[in-house]
């Protein structure tokens, strides 16, 4: 019988062993194929455990953190959410995170490794750390002046700084209040079906995440490839142009909108807008020449991040001549982001040089400390020195004599130019109106704010649906309040250099 | 030294008491609970929480009541049992009391703590009561009908969450299977006791294996039958599967044959398998437990068990900390049959080892005493009793992990249930007074049979090897 005593004991030791390796085989070996779940609310509660960082706007911040006493425990909240919204995206407990939230959720949930502490005690006790500030870029001036532009319309503004890169407003119309959707209850299930049923999309970040096709203010681009391939050498020279213009290999003959086109130099068509000149140079630019062109300016570079994704704008690469000749006054399959179109007046504002656009400026932990700080980069030469000033003074003939007059502001140089974008089925569609632009305060030597304007309007008279008509006064209002901005920091630094700003934003 | 038992002076021949040792581990046992309380308190905010110190100070009251009712009643009891009991019923007053917390309507703790002064207060009774375990011998019809009677109580009152375990009376539930359990073991090692000679030698031989005769084994399998069979109807598997395991385990001691348990387990399977496919209840449970997130695909959210394996898997190897998970996501009966859960959440797998080697150490000494034990009723009681609660924390345990499909049963002492932490303070009542008895010195010239003489003085020292363990050495 003690032999029986002692076998069941064994049996009764290993009945408890069997639950031990079964927990030892979750806990140790595969803990992973559970944590990973979806299902597991742990990290989400994780997540929400500790007030979000902020983004900040002009030092302000303009976003915020409620605790509900939830689960979930602290949800965001949004100053003056359908402003910036196309800056600071969503945080939702329910549908995740974009543009700016989601490119910086890292920093701003806590759990970015530069904002570990690397002490022992932490890695030991693991804690989770409260998220990390974001300062943009934004002047809340600028943007407000674009959002206010926009109202009532559908379209978008991007305004960079040219030296620098930095994103002096993104707007987007029209647009929504993503405080509506950061919760996770089923008010935030309706307002996000709501929105995503909206024919207007006002969650489509349009600044960044739609690309349109330019229409003439593409000519930019043409004619910094005229002027730099040496196609062109004076721009007041007449450029031997038909009217009109018969496409290459094809018999489809190109008109213009504007008068005296024909054999017109560059510099007059470029302030009237001659399709049939642009055309004709693009096509003798080549295909290949073009797309060279179009890509210093950024085209076709799926990868630019600011740091949210920016969509990429394209100029093909392979395409019969007519198609070149069209591409070259942005048409056909040519498309661009109103932030490229903002990088592509940036260029000829900066000597030709592009600065990597961005929206962050520093990231600063709760306690003060700058955690990274993210420095100007030169992306491209987009055309030659000379090319750029050359095209600095076509561009200031549009706003002066040409087609964007309306731009104008006084004791401002302002260059720029119009662009009306065909689209749809037989270009039958309402054009986009476009305007790029930028501003420079007489006396500096340095611009002050390079600026695209895009409306889509279906309801405005298809006479008056122009870019100098519809476009040109938003940028307008975008610009000067971008100039009155920054002589506010020059008036109190006597330096419109960053530094300047930075201090600002610190206000 | 069996031969000189008796010759040697009662001085050097007298086994210490140890309960000292068990003093001294009783007030380990409170202080580890005590720190619980304060880590909760801490990990919450608090400095310390409020009714910390009103818990350190019930539970070690309840200790230091268990403690002088052993010193006077069982001076020789073993000294682990009870500071094991302790321990775990702190440490489960502890996780409650925690997640008490998060569910301030609904608080568990004090009731946890009344029926944990009730199960000590009946501890202290049977442990002074109950002079002899062999008056319960005789008591053996009586068991079998109260315990048929509890288990059959509940089928007159209504079923709660789909099982008809609990009875309802003057604002308390009780589980009366819980007690039904001990007043089995104690009809079955009685009964296989005065029954051990004709189970063993009589029968008939049917191919290689010798079934007993049915005049034997008739009544008891037909008692056990009756009890998994009503269990069944009740819908409490836990609890059948306990009765099962108690019933093969205590044949096979008695008897010592392996074939036809070996026969009853096959049947047993066949059955379990029939049920698991046809019965819907217990079907939904083996298919929650072969495909535990198929609720979460079929996007209905996880369920109990996928809630379960989480809080493992987020407890890796430390745990969240006391205080610091989420094993509330849970939800029903977190704090009875999920508790371990928490323990495996907020103490990691490092916490689970020191809770299940707890289980394991008890399980051990109440062998230990079945080892030591001279008489057959005394070590198949013992067996069954350490049996019960080895069962109780597989059941349970296994199916929180995974390990087999989930039945609804108590974590001995661990889980919220005042019927179970009742039931198994009588459990330990009864294996220290078994074990007093088996330690205890003779007061006179040892009784007839050299057999007796030989089992107590082996008792003295359970670890020694003993003439008839030599040979049957596992």
């Amino acid at each position: 019988m003690t032999r029986c005593v002692r076998r069941a004991a064994v049996l009764c030791l290993l009945l408890l062993l069997a639950p031990l390796v079964a927990a030892a085989r979750i806990q140790v070996l595969h803990p992973r194929e559970y944590a990973a779940n979806p299902a597991d609310r742990r990290p989400a509660i994780a997540r929400y455990s500790v007030p979000r960082g902020d983004i900040l706007v002009d030092g302000t911040p303009v976003t915020g953190s409620r605790d509900t006493g939830e689960p979930l425990r602290y949800e965001r909240t949004y100053a003056d959410g359908p402003l910036f919204a196309p800056v600071t995206g969503y945080s939702s407990q329910r549908y995740g995170t974009s543009l700016l939230e989601a490119a910086e959720d890292g920093v701003l949930s806590g759990t970015d490794p530069r904002l570990a502490s690397f002490s022992f005690l932490d890695g030991l006790t693991r804690p989770r750390r409260p998220g990390a500030d974001v300062h943009t870029t934004v002047r809340a001036a600028v943007q407000r002046a674009a959002y206010e532009g926009l109202e009532g319309k559908r379209g978008a503004v991007a305004a960079v700084e040219p030296a620098t890169g930095r994103i002096l407003a993104v707007a987007s119309a029209p647009s929504y209040d993503p405080a509506l959707l950061s919760g996770n209850g089923p008010a935030t299930a309706r307002t996000w079906d709501g929105l995503n049923a909206d024919a207007a999309r006002p969650m489509l970040n349009r600044a960044l995440r739609q690309t349109y096709p330019p229409g003439s203010a593409f000519k930019v681009v043409t004619a910094a490839a005229a002027l730099d391939s040496g196609l062109v050498r004076d721009i007041d020279a007449p450029t031997d142009s038909p009217l009109p213009y018969t496409l290459p290999g094809t018999a489809v003959r190109l008109g213009n909108a504007a008068d005296g086109c024909e054999d017109a130099s560059l510099r007059y068509a470029f302030a009237v807008s001659c399709n049939t000149v642009f055309a004709r140079l693009g096509a003798r630019t080549g295909v290949t020449g073009m797309a060279e062109a179009a890509e210093r300016f950024g085209f076709n570079d799926a990868g630019l991040r600011i740091p949210a994704k920016v969509t990429r704008s394209n100029f093909d690469r392979r395409m019969e001549p007519s198609q070149v000749a069209l591409s070259s006054i942005g048409q056909f399959d040519t498309s661009a982001t109103p932030l490229q179109m903002a990088m592509v007046a940036a260029a000829v504002a900066n000597g030709g040089e592009i600065q990597q656009p961005r929206l962050v400026d520093r990231v600063t932990t709760p306690g003060g400390r700058t955690v990274a700080t993210t420095r100007g980069r030169s992306l491209h030469q987009a055309m030659s020195p000379s090319t750029a000033l050359l095209l600095q003074r076509m561009m200031r003939d549009v706003v002066t004599v040409g087609s964007g007059r309306d731009a104008a502001i006084p004791g401002v140089e302002v260059g720029g130019k119009t662009g009306t974008a065909q689209h749809g089925v037989g270009n039958a569609a309402v054009p986009y109106a476009w305007f790029i632009g930028w501003a420079e305060p007489e006396g500096s030597f340095r611009p002050t704010v390079a600026v695209a304007v895009v409306v889509e309007d279906a309801d405005a008279e298809r006479a008056d649906f122009t870019g100098g008509g519809l476009a040109a006064p938003i940028a307008r209002e975008v610009m000067r309040a971008a100039v009155r901005e920054a002589d506010g920091v020059d008036g109190k630094t006597g330096d419109g250099k960053s530094g300047g700003r930075q201090r600002q934003s610190g206000r | 030294m069996t031969a000189t038992t008796a010759a040697l002076p009662p001085s050097a021949l007298r086994p210490r008491k140890r309960r000292g040792t068990e003093l001294v581990l009783l007030v380990g046992a409170v202080a580890i609970s005590v720190l619980g309380y304060a880590q909760v308190g801490w990990a919450q905010g608090s400095p310390l929480p409020r009714g910390a110190t009103e818990y350190g100070a019930g539970l070690a009251g309840l200790a230091l009541l268990a403690h002088l009712t052993v010193r006077l009643g069982a001076p020789y009891a073993d000294p682990l049992l009870l500071p094991i009991a302790v321990l775990l019923n702190g440490i489960g007053l502890v996780l409650i009391y925690r997640l008490d917390l998060e569910t301030p309507a609904d608080r568990a703790a004090p009731a946890q703590l009344i029926w944990s002064a009730f199960g000590v207060a009946l501890f202290a009774a049977v442990v002074v009561a109950l002079r002899d375990h062999r008056a319960l011998q005789r008591r053996a019809r009586l068991s079998v009908v109260a315990a048929l009677a509890l288990i059959l109580a509940p089928i007159f009152f209504p079923a709660v969450n789909g099982a008809r375990i609990w009875i309802r009376f003057a604002g308390l539930s009780i589980q009366p299977g819980e007690f039904a359990k001990v007043l089995l073991a104690v009809f079955f090692a009685a009964y296989l006791a005065a029954n051990r000679d004709a189970l063993v030698h009589t029968g008939r031989r049917l191919w290689r294996l010798t079934f007993p005769s049915g005049r034997a084994l008739g009544p008891v399998v037909a008692i056990w039958l009756a009890g998994v069979g009503v269990l069944a109807v009740e819908r409490d598997l836990g609890t059948s599967t306990v009765f099962f395991g108690l019933f093969v385990v205590l044949l096979y001691v008695a008897t010592g044959r392996t074939g036809w348990i070996a026969v009853g387990l096959l049947l047993a399977a066949v059955g379990a398998y029939a049920v698991g496919t046809l019965e819907p209840h217990v079907h939904s449970r083996v298919s929650d437990w072969l495909h535990p997130f198929a609720s979460i695909d079929a996007g209905r959210g996880p369920g109990q068990l996928a809630q379960s394996l989480f809080a493992f898997a987020a407890g890796g190897v430390l745990g969240a900390g006391l205080g610091q998970g989420h094993s509330l996501l849970i939800g029903f009966a977190v704090k009875s049959d999920f508790i371990l859960a928490t323990v495996a959440e907020e103490l990691g797998l490092a916490g689970l080892t020191a809770v299940l080697v707890l289980y394991a150490l008890l399980v051990a000494r109440g062998y230990l005493v079945a080892l030591a034990l001279p008489d057959t009723f005394g070590r198949l009681l013992a067996t069954g009793l350490s049996s019960i609660v080895a069962l109780q924390v597989f059941v349970i345990a296994g199916g929180v992990t995974g390990l087999i499909p989930l039945t609804g049963m108590a974590m001995p002492f661990l889980a919220q249930g005042g019927s179970s932490v009742v039931t198994n303070w009588v459990i330990v009542a009864l294996l220290i007074r078994i074990s007093d008895s088996a330690r205890r010195p003779s007061p006179g010239p040892p009784a007839a049979g050299s057999g007796t003489a030989e089992a107590r003085a082996g008792a003295g020292a359970p670890a020694r090897e003993r003439p008839e363990g030599g040979a049957g050495t596992p």
